[in-house]
């Protein structure tokens, strides 16, 4: 029955794992490390660090993680669903009642509101990313000597070309990705 | 304003079949979740520009409404965002689809890495490049926020834009929580719109 517990330790993952991100890595760490002990810690901490390396979001990754060690595809495959299932429902229910009662004016009223606040968490998460980009540091513990000169023109020139340029964003990120890789193996050629 | 935003959607240029819209949609999740490094407000911010921008589906306000309902909801936010996306366009199909596409690029990505997990953390190459890579991804996001922001400004209501200011440096400086921002914030505009004479309660 393995199937059936690693199917609802990933469903109380998704249920209560607010806010995303790094937010929900303890909770993880406590079902799958110490509730179960699927993991050592230090595969947990593998699971962390390859998680920041791929795309996707870090619960769907350690689901998928944690099933394919224990249980392989089939094992992977149930993590995810009972990871994605809970917000799947809230989701679907949320937006229906957005799509039938948005006309309203309270609803009107209450979007409105939140548009700023979303917008405020979207340009909070570039100044995150940013920051990370142009110092490898976190906002709080910069240090202005580390400062990336390739990272920060790659930053200016990246953001011209998508405002000038009709161009769609994933060209540009792993254009990025290559040219800035290329000017690293091509300075350290040149021996700066 | 408002008004242009829904004539763009109303006169899409080719009208597509529900069929192949979803076949679009679902090509789109697939190939926006495969490459979303740094989070899910990357994924927002490249379907801003894929979904308004570039298919004009969507209009801006759309998509930041249902960037709240995402938030609003427990698990993944680029899961979140591609499954209610999916639900406004296509209805149950389309969130279905659109929930696929946007599991399908981490799961066959961690399968494979799960094998070959020491060579890959330790490729210097690949190091670089993911570190590289972090500049192009914060381009996107600057340029979705550029046009974001300028909205507001535009609206010249000191409350929205001081609202803007304040959950900036809430989650930015103070890492206030996403939920009791968007609780003190959708409250306020409750309060705004059912308060008769339109006069701005500072929240």
């Amino acid at each position: 029955m393995i199937y059936l517990q690693l199917f609802w330790a990933f469903f109380q993952i998704g249920l209560f794992s607010f806010g995303g991100g790094y937010a929900a890595v303890p909770l993880i760490q406590s079902r799958v490390v110490e509730g179960y002990h699927w993991l050592e810690m230090s595969q947990f901490a593998d699971l962390i660090t390859i998680a920041e390396m791929t795309p996707g979001p870090i619960a769907v990754n350690s689901a998928t993680f944690v099933g394919q060690q224990i249980a392989g595809l089939p094992g992977a495959l149930v993590c995810t669903l009972g990871c994605i299932l809970p917000a799947f429902i809230i989701v679907l229910l949320l937006s229906w009642l957005y799509i039938k009662y948005r006309s309203l004016k309270a609803m009107q009223g209450i979007l409105t509101g939140l548009r700023p606040a979303i917008v405020a968490m979207i340009a909070s998460a570039g100044v995150t990313l940013l920051t990370l980009a142009l110092f490898d540091a976190s906002l709080t513990e910069l240090c202005l000597s580390d400062f990336r000169i390739v990272e920060c023109i790659l930053f200016c020139v990246s953001l011209l070309v998508l405002r000038k340029i009709k161009i769609g964003p994933i060209p540009v990120i792993f254009g990025s990705g290559i040219v800035g890789m290329i000017v690293y193996v091509l300075l350290e050629k040149i021996g700066v | 304003m408002k008004k242009a935003n829904e004539e763009t959607i109303s006169s899409r240029q080719k009208p597509l079949t529900d069929g192949q819209m979803c076949m679009q949609l679902f090509w789109i999740t697939l190939t926006l979740s495969a490459s979303t490094f740094g989070g899910g407000f990357v994924i927002i911010s490249m379907m801003q520009k894929k979904l308004v921008h570039q298919l004009h589906w969507l209009t801006e306000d759309e998509m930041l409404d249902m960037t709240a309902i995402a938030q609003s909801s427990p698990g993944a936010l680029g899961v979140n965002i591609a499954i209610v996306t999916g639900y406004r366009l296509q209805r149950l199909k389309g969130a279905l689809i659109c929930a696929v596409g946007a599991v399908i690029p981490p799961i066959v990505i961690i399968s494979i890495l799960s094998l070959f997990y020491s060579q890959f953390r330790d490729n210097r190459y690949i190091a670089i490049m993911l570190q590289v890579m972090r500049a192009g991804v914060a381009a996107v996001i600057a340029d979705v926020v550029i046009g974001l922001a300028e909205k507001i400004i535009k609206s010249k209501s000191i409350l929205w834009i001081g609202m803007m200011a304040a959950a900036f440096a809430a989650t930015c400086f103070f890492r206030v929580s996403a939920v009791t921002i968007i609780l003190i914030c959708g409250a306020t505009g409750l309060l705004h719109a059912l308060t008769p004479s339109g006069k701005e309660g500072k929240g």
